[in-house]
């Protein structure tokens, strides 16, 4: 009985080990495939990660997990792959699944095993399957980020199994979009695409966008001589006719004057059925040159005039002579292409068979796009507030100088480059972004409130029985600051950083994301315009500036000193300048150029608002700036040609309107 | 008869300033290598009749506003138009050359299509492009484009003008609008798909299609001959003109606009004609100055271009001709001297003034000081120091 249990015993370990033996273990197929593994590429590197799928979950991820991060070596002699571990000068081998110690080596016997980036994605999209179900909720959510970025057909599967076992709500969400994506690239059923496209009907999100305008890929140009065409057609093709739409589908060309062009001319559809051997090739004008040029000696022998071949007509004669001595093919006329062409239909197919699921996705993506449309709008709006904000800044001071003293200050753009450089040097000295935009603001007004101040009593006070004089003076004053800067400065951009809790953005989707800088841009522009209206109609000085704006003489017999007046509003308008100056450092670069960018549109904001009015200011900087941004949205890629048309515009508009917006009332005498 | 005319103060003042141009053109010549001296050189003589030209434009912003009262920031966007529309030619031409010349060693003939093709290419690779835009498309012909120099800008100023003039925008409010016109039209030609190379300008210029043997110098003492000519010209022209019926009358726009009208004179028409023939002027100007500054780009028509030569003007002397030719000459020519590097620095012991920084804040200061202490310039200076003496 002993006996019999005891070779009972060895039959069944005897059994086992064979068995072990006839399925090799992981690490033999790892070795007998080392080559593969050491020297992988992408596009070797498939079977293997297809074939390790039958060992041990645990084994694998572990080896997936060595190799994607490059810590694997091979020993050189016995082709053995190994984890190795550095020590001084040897580094120990260790077995990769039991980590036992295989030996010590030098650094000449091993040769590490580094995959390259595509390699390592294949190996990471493997390893989806083993992470997307692993206990820890981190390395689900990395492993479906690194799915996402490359799905493919296999993880399908995957991603249903996940979706039905994940516990975590929010997350089971991500995976049913992510899930969805992978159903609309590679499902087989119409219903579930369908289904799927109602559930993203309402998502304007980009990656949502990207995946359904992929269902709408379609073929190359696919031509026939059937008259019936089977199949998703997604658009017909007619030479010289027709343009792509951005749905795949085509339209007539209505009139000669559309920017649409045709997608296929006659000789484009011509060489398509000619690389496709349906007929002969087209005889080019440079073909037609060309075997001229090699045929020289036979064209001089027939009594060619080698000098009168300069052009077209002539040429194809001497191309036609060619051809009747059989040298070259003979030439296709126009009207024999045309016929050629005409034989035949062009079209192309989507990638997506069913018709059902890519008219479901045009109408999706209708939807969606009038969504994200009205995103760009709003954030349009929102872009014209700043700019006009900037514009509102810019121009306030200016405005202010320029309707109580009537005085074109032209170095008021040398103003804001002061402030932005007093920002810049204060900031030098305090390292504090918020501290030292909040020294720098009160320090830029009293700065350009003195240089300001400083101008009047020189200068303009002696100028204002001539304003064309004082743009002149000031002329001179804006440029020698300018190049007093530079001297000071360099000509290199200095930063003026903003604090860091301005950086960033309100993002509130794909589309619409607002930069914090923008609004407190915003706001500043705001918060000047409450300050203004309060001096300007709450307090003695703004009182005593509006009298000497609407008549200085008849101020000046009420008891109002408009010498004192003047050099205060002056020095009021440059510190306002001053200021903006820090505003608008913040968000380009300093440079002793800055003025010159903003003299001209502050210029156009004051005539087209009006002069001294600071709603009028306001109104002129809301119509420059959102202006300029409808002509951008026009023409996205040419800002300059958006600032052209813009000037010609306000040219226009003050025709119509030539005291402004807001035009003042009351006895003014005429500039 | 030539005592008669000789009576005359200003048939004598005018007599006066074409003998002294002519005196100073034959100095220059003789001066100059052309009679192997060696004492001028090339690009000095250019320099010269550069100078020239800038005193032509200032002559015609001296009439339009100091005779008439106009402050016009765009007259050195209607001298850059005409350089551009000379440069086309220019360019055109030379680059038919190059082409034609490469193409001797082909075998076949080019085909007028291969012809403005490969000039597309040279001329447009830069922004990007091969072909050739429709404004070029008399670019070959060099009378059509003469008549271009004079009708491109001279409809800007037209249109411009008649809409300014006919809303009566006056004064700082006209200033700013040329102004805005002048950046419009710069930031337009900064465009690459503008047809004009965008930034890079028209370029090569110096070589005249036709004089491919003949040095640059001896092109240089013919353009500053030219350039003598047209000034003297222009001059006895705007002289006569500011001394006539007409002169009074632009200059009582200048003084009281509002009289002249009631007097029953139709001022507009009056500015819009001072506008545009000054427009054509500067433009012609233009076109005689670029070909000796063999380059062109859109940064030259930047506004404060304009409003350099509303400054040279100020501080010749405005309301006065001789006052526009001094104050253009000198202080173009003293800034490309000091500009240039040529001056010598002077050490101070904590700081070494580099004139090339410092020139322009002297100029700056001296723009101020010539309006506050002199409202007409130097030429008035001398003026009162001559009165004074007599």
């Amino acid at each position: 009985m002993k006996y019999v249990f005891n070779s009972f015993l060895l039959i069944f370990f005897l059994l086992i080990s064979f068995s072990v033996h006839s399925n090799t273990t992981i690490q033999e197929f790892i070795n007998s495939n080392y080559k593969l593994i050491s020297k992988s590429s992408s596009k070797t590197v498939d079977p293997v990660l297809n074939d390790i799928k039958i060992f041990n979950q645990d084994d694998v991820k572990k080896f997936l997990i060595l190799w994607k991060s490059k810590e694997l070596s091979i020993i050189k002699d016995s082709n053995l792959i190994v984890y190795t571990e550095k020590k001084e000068d040897t580094i120990i081998a260790y077995d990769i699944f039991n980590n036992n110690e295989i030996g010590k080596f030098t650094k000449k016997q091993l040769k590490s095993i580094k995959p390259n980036s595509g390699v390592r994605s294949k190996i990471d999209s493997a390893l989806v399957e083993y992470q997307i179900l692993d206990e820890d909720i981190n390395v689900r959510r990395e492993s479906l980020q690194s799915l996402k970025r490359d799905i493919q057909k296999t993880h399908l599967k995957i991603l249903r199994t996940a979706y039905q076992n994940e516990i975590d709500n929010n997350f089971r969400e991500e995976i049913n979009k992510v899930l969805n994506f992978a159903i609309l690239k590679f499902s087989k059923s119409e219903q579930e695409k369908l289904d799927v496209l109602s559930f993203f009907s309402n998502d304007t999100s980009l990656e949502v966008r990207a995946s359904l305008n992929n269902l709408l890929n379609t073929s190359d140009i696919l031509f026939t001589n059937n008259k019936k065409i089977m199949g998703n057609i997604a658009r017909k093709i007619i030479p010289n006719k027709t343009y792509k739409n951005n749905d795949g589908t085509s339209n007539y060309i209505l009139s000669s004057y559309s920017s649409n062009k045709p997608e296929l001319t006659y000789n484009d559809a011509y060489d398509l059925l000619s690389n496709n051997k349906k007929v002969l090739p087209r005889i080019t004008k440079k073909i037609i040159k060309e075997s001229l040029v090699s045929n020289i000696k036979k064209l001089k022998n027939a009594g060619f005039d080698i000098s009168s071949l300069n052009n077209d007509l002539n040429r194809l004669d001497a191309y036609n002579y060619l051809a009747s001595i059989n040298v070259v093919p003979p030439f296709i006329s126009k009207e024999e292409i045309k016929k050629s062409v005409d034989k035949f239909t062009f079209y192309t197919e989507y990638d997506e068979i069913s018709s059902q699921v890519t008219n479901k996705t045009k109408e999706t993506l209708k939807n969606i796009n009038f969504r994200v449309n009205i995103y760009r709008y709003i954030d349009l709006f929102v872009d014209g507030i700043s700019l006009s904000s900037i514009y509102f800044l810019g121009a306030i001071g200016l405005a202010i100088t320029f309707g109580v003293m009537r005085v074109i200050n032209m170095a008021h753009g040398e103003f804001i480059m002061m402030g932005a450089y007093t920002g810049y040097v204060v900031q030098q000295y305090i390292p504090n972004h918020t501290i030292s935009i909040l020294i720098a603001l009160p320090l830029a007004f009293i700065i350009t409130f003195g240089a300001g101040v400083l101008l009047e009593r020189l200068v303009i006070r002696h100028l204002y029985k001539n304003p064309l004089d004082t743009l002149l003076a000031t002329f001179g004053i804006s440029i020698a600051l300018q190049q007093l800067a530079k001297n000071i400065f360099g000509t290199q951009a200095r930063p003026l950083t903003a604090p860091s809790w301005l950086d960033g953005a309100l993002s509130i989707n794909d589309d619409l994301s607002i930069s914090y800088i923008r609004i407190a841009i915003i706001l500043m522009g705001i918060l000047f315009l409450l300050l203004l209206l309060f001096i300007m109609n709450r307090t003695r000085l703004g009182l005593e500036i509006r009298a000497v704006t609407q008549n200085p003489i008849m101020a000046s017999n009420m008891g109002i000193n408009p010498d004192r007046i003047n050099m205060l509003t002056f020095g009021f308008g440059s510190a306002i300048a001053g200021i903006a100056g820090v505003a608008i450092g913040l968000f380009s670069k300093v440079t002793s150029e800055l003025g010159t960018e903003y003299i001209v549109q502050s210029f156009m904001t004051v005539v087209v608002g009006g002069v001294g009015n600071i709603f009028g200011t306001l109104a002129g900087a809301a119509l420059i700036g959102f202006l300029q941004k409808i002509i951008e949205w026009f023409n996205p890629s040419n800002t300059l040609a958006a600032q052209t048309y813009m000037i010609i515009f306000i040219i226009l508009f003050i025709q119509f309107r030539p005291r402004g917006i807001f035009a003042l009332k009351g006895r003014v005498k005429d500039v | 008869m030539f005592n008669s005319l000789l009576k005359d103060t200003n048939h004598r003042q005018v007599l006066f300033f074409c003998i002294t141009i002519i005196l100073f053109s034959f100095i220059i010549t003789l001066l100059s290598d052309l009679f192997s001296i060696n004492f001028i050189s090339t690009s000095f003589i250019k320099t010269l009749g550069k100078t020239l030209c800038l005193c032509v434009v200032a002559l015609s912003m001296d009439v339009v506003w100091g005779y008439c009262g106009i402050l016009s920031l765009g007259h050195f966007a209607f001298f850059g138009l005409g350089g551009y529309m000379i440069g086309m030619w220019l360019m055109y031409k030379r680059t038919e050359i190059i082409v034609l010349t490469a193409s001797i060693s082909e075998s076949l003939p080019l085909t007028p299509q291969e012809i403005s093709d490969a000039i597309g290419n040279q001329i447009f690779g830069v922004v990007g492009g091969s072909e050739i835009p429709l404004i070029w498309a008399y670019a070959d012909n060099f009378y059509f484009q003469l008549a271009m120099v004079i009708l491109i800008p001279g409809l800007l100023a037209f249109v411009f003008g008649w809409l300014a003039f006919r809303s009566r925008v006056t004064g700082v409010y006209l200033s700013i609008l040329t102004q805005a016109m002048t950046l419009a039209l710069s930031l337009y030609l900064f465009q690459n798909d503008s047809g004009l190379r965008g930034n890079n300008g028209l370029s090569g210029l110096q070589n005249i299609p036709g004089y491919d043997d003949t040095s640059q110098f001896v092109i240089s003492i013919y353009f500053f001959w030219a350039s003598a000519l047209f000034l003297i010209l222009v001059f006895i022209f705007f002289f006569y003109l500011v001394n006539s019926k007409f002169g009074s009358i632009i200059t009582a726009i200048r003084d009281d606009e509002t009289r002249i009208r009631f007097l029953g004179y139709h001022v507009e028409s009056y500015k819009l004609f001072v506008f545009v023939l000054t427009a054509v002027i500067s433009a012609l100007a233009g076109a005689l100055y670029y070909p000796q500054a063999g380059i062109i780009n859109p940064a030259e028509i930047a506004p404060i271009a304009s409003i350099y030569l509303a400054v040279w003007v100020a501080i010749g002397g405005r309301g006065n001709l001789y006052g526009a030719i001094i104050g253009a000459a000198s202080v173009s020519l003293i800034s490309s001297w000091f500009t240039s590097g040529q001056a010598p620095s002077i050490s101070l012991i904590f700081y070494k003034i580099e004139w090339v920084n410092w020139w322009t804040v002297i100029l700056g200061l001296g723009f101020v000081i010539v309006t506050l202490i002199s409202r007409e310039g130097i030429f008035g200076f001398l003026k009162s120091i001559f009165i004074r003496k007599v």
